[in-house]
């Protein structure tokens, strides 16, 4: 099987459905001419020209709202946020637009559209540069949320929310882009709401997603191995929509649950699945579901305020030991 | 945080308790789960553990001190924490709160874990994890048996868990079949599965081991006699057995003991359980202080708890808190057994019948009266030559009776 980093990968995928169906382009800051902030779209205008790579002005509401029309009218446009941060400005065009539309019109408009870039902390990048958004669209009833780990999910999911009629939030990690991973060789596509068990194990459950999954999720798995505790590893891969039987079959399992997630911790994505497990699991519950997220507070500059703001391998361990009273 | 600790409620009739110890002084460092002091209640001396992490800033209740359930006894904080606010409320929280709040604030401050109903609060509710009411439910086993190793003695998985595998072993291998053709499946008794529970949990976990001695019963029975006859009353041998034993505890201060990991209690008092055969299961009535109390004395209290026990009449107190059992089979011709030991106790004595049979004296095969008695010993505590010495000092008591009269 070919290895390629997520960049590749999700290159790989628009550049497939660009060839596949001529309504598909791709619109952002510095995606033709730079290839990308994060070169995700790499030779992309050569192969497909400036009328379907195009380079927008600093304007998120004005190019999300120009998408959101065009799906409306029968294309089917990726647009590229450089970071998810800069979605804040178009965040009325995507909730009342994009979201809202099809109910609005009483189904007379599908929009198809997929909304793409690099969300969550990287190095420094200070508060409004770091933030985690994806509890606040998976929000909103009409927006799919996804967010691959790795470059196989990364490519199949990104052709599945092409060919999504409806829009579709796609959050990537800017500290993964580089991550190399097996992909399948030709045509694929990874279905929506289906996540995957990365381990298995007997003792506690935990669900991560993106990069707190591939960054500390697993490092914090592989020292509990050491202390001889079996975690079941769990990748939803989308979190809207959520593969609630892929977890609550494993909480049946294990009677303990913890979530790892990057996002803050009030009505983050960990207090709805710590809700459905607590309502679909409850008499399988051996101890109170534990959340590990970031801090409440905007994510600090310094870098060592930053480790520690944000969720960390001892965090995972802690919050494991927790649920089996371990401490 | 910063938090209070209150006194707790020890048991059922509890409305104040004494400070005995403070097993931390204040500015020292607390870690969740240790012992931070012992409280004596109306039943027994108990320890509280700290569930909180964190420093010792006050003890607000000296050693020796009372104070009523609900009450601050200390608070715990962190190193640079204000406590003032918490230093001048030392009304108790029953008082203050309302009673649903009372009961839950008492509960905070937890019983001892070695108390098998530490996870039932005030108000009567078991605290138990879903998982594991749903594992009682479905393997019919109570609760209120059991006792919590979860923080605010939650009974979780682990502690459930044990049983099930216990319980599998009564039910799909009895040793004998006595249902013909078929089988019957019998609920047990409370009583019952609260055995089932201390027994399997003291053979798990209290490396027993036994030490036998046969005792010349010839002036033992004389004795008997003496005193029935003299009193008008019916001393029964167990009688006898009790006081003897209580003397003899007395110079045997690591028998009449328990297990507390790193250090014994030895005991300065011999509260000896006697153990009661009902239908439902076993029950061990409890005289206290019998190294004070005549023969005669035992033999009226211990007729009076042996009648309420099997009228089902006796209180927690009169079963709870012996330093040592003595378990009497000799009226069923049995010729020596070995028991279990009664947890926390260190040692049970189990006495056989006396057997009437040659005995060699002075050279001349006679015929004599003979009894054996086995000690079981908990071996982290008392050695083999503890345990023997013990029964020698035993037998010479039994066998020259009337210094159980000094």
């Amino acid at each position: 099987m070919p290895v390629v980093s997520i960049r590749e990968a999700l290159n790989q995928a628009m550049d497939e459905e660009m060839a596949r169906d001529e309504r598909v382009f791709l619109m952002g800051e510095e995606v033709a001419q730079y290839n990308g902030a994060y070169k995700v779209s790499q030779g992309l205008l050569t192969k497909y020209g400036p009328k379907r790579i195009i380079d927008t002005p600093i304007a998120e509401a004005g190019f999300s709202g120009i998408g959101i029309g065009a799906a409306m009218v029968g294309l089917r446009p990726i647009v590229e946020f450089m970071t998810w941060n800069f979605s804040l400005v178009a965040f009325d065009q995507i909730v009342n637009n994009a979201a809202q539309m099809l109910s609005m019109s009483g189904g007379n408009f599908n929009v198809p559209i997929v909304f793409r870039g690099p969300g969550g902390a990287a190095h420094s990048l200070a508060a409004t540069h770091s933030q985690a958004l994806e509890s606040i669209y998976a929000h909103f009833p009409g927006l799919k949320v996804v967010m691959p780990s790795n470059s196989r999910d990364a490519k199949g999911l990104l052709k599945t929310a092409i060919r999504d009629n409806n829009p579709v939030v796609f959050i990537e990690s800017e500290m993964m882009y580089g991550e190399k991973g097996e992909i399948p060789e030709g045509e694929y596509t990874i279905p929506f709401g289906v996540g995957e068990v990365i381990k298995e194990g007997t003792d506690v459950t935990i669900v991560s997603w993106s990069r707190i999954l591939q960054h500390i999720a697993v490092k914090a798995v592989g020292r509990l191995a050491e202390e001889g505790i079996s975690v079941e590893l769990i990748d939803p891969r989308t979190i809207k929509p959520m593969d609630w039987e892929l977890i609550f079959n494993s909480v049946k399992k294990t009677n303990r649950l913890v979530i790892v997630e990057e996002g803050w911790p009030f009505a983050g994505v960990g207090a709805q699945i710590s809700h459905e497990v607590s309502n679909h699991c409850f008499d399988y519950l051996d101890a109170p579901v534990e959340r590990v997220t970031q801090e409440d507070v905007p994510l600090p500059y310094a870098h060592n305020l930053e480790i520690a703001s944000l969720p960390n391998i001892q965090k995972v361990i802690r919050a494991v030991r927790k649920v089996m009273y371990l401490d | 945080m910063a938090t209070k600790i209150l006194m707790p409620k020890l048991s059922d009739t509890m409305t104040e308790g004494v400070i005995l110890k403070w097993l931390k002084k204040e500015g020292e460092k607390v870690k969740q789960g240790e012992t931070l002091v012992e409280i004596e209640s109306d039943k027994a001396d108990m320890e509280l553990e700290a569930y909180d992490s964190g420093i010792l800033r006050k003890i607000m209740i000296p050693e020796g001190g009372k104070a009523e359930i609900g009450v601050p006894i200390a608070i715990i904080a962190e190193a640079n924490e204000d406590i003032s606010a918490l230093l001048t409320d030392t009304t108790p929280a029953a008082q203050q709160i309302p009673k649903t709040e009372t009961a839950k604030e008492a509960s905070k401050s937890l019983p001892p874990s070695s108390q098998p109903a530490s996870s039932i609060v005030a108000d009567g509710r078991v605290i138990a994890s879903p998982l594991a009411k749903r594992l009682a439910t479905e393997n019919k086993i109570e609760l209120r048996a059991i006792s919590g190793s979860g923080p605010q003695g939650r009974i979780i998985k682990r502690d459930v868990e044990p049983l099930l595998s216990g319980k599998k072993t009564l039910q799909f291998k009895p040793a004998v079949p006595i249902i013909r053709g078929g089988h019957r499946d019998v609920e047990l008794s409370l009583i019952r599965k609260t055995i089932a529970i201390r027994m399997q949990e003291s053979k798990q976990t209290v490396p027993h081991f036994y030490v036998t001695g046969e005792i010349d019963m010839e002036p033992a029975i004389a004795f008997r006699e003496q005193l029935n006859t003299a009193t008008n009353s019916k001393i029964s041998f167990t009688d006898i057995l009790v006081k003897a034993a209580a003397m003899t505890l007395m110079n045997h201060p690591s028998i009449n003991a328990t297990y507390l990991g790193n250090t014994t209690r030895q005991f300065g008092e011999a509260h000896i359980a006697v153990a009661v055969a009902l239908d439902e299961g076993l029950v061990t009535p409890v005289l206290r202080n019998c190294e004070q109390k005549t023969i005669l004395q035992i033999n009226s209290e211990l007729h009076d708890l042996a009648e309420r026990a099997r009228s089902r009449k006796l209180k927690p107190e009169e079963y709870q808190g012996a330093t040592f059992t003595i378990s009497n089979l000799g009226m069923f011709g049995v010729e020596d057994f070995v028991a279990i030991i009664n947890p926390p106790e260190g040692a049970i004595l189990a006495v056989g019948s006396i057997i009437e049979k040659p005995v060699v004296k002075k050279g001349q095969i006679i015929i004599g009266h003979t009894m054996k008695v086995t000690l079981s010993s908990d071996h982290r505590i008392i050695d083999g030559s503890i345990a023997a010495r013990f029964l020698q000092d035993l037998k010479i008591l039994i066998e020259k009776p009337v210094a159980l009269m000094l």
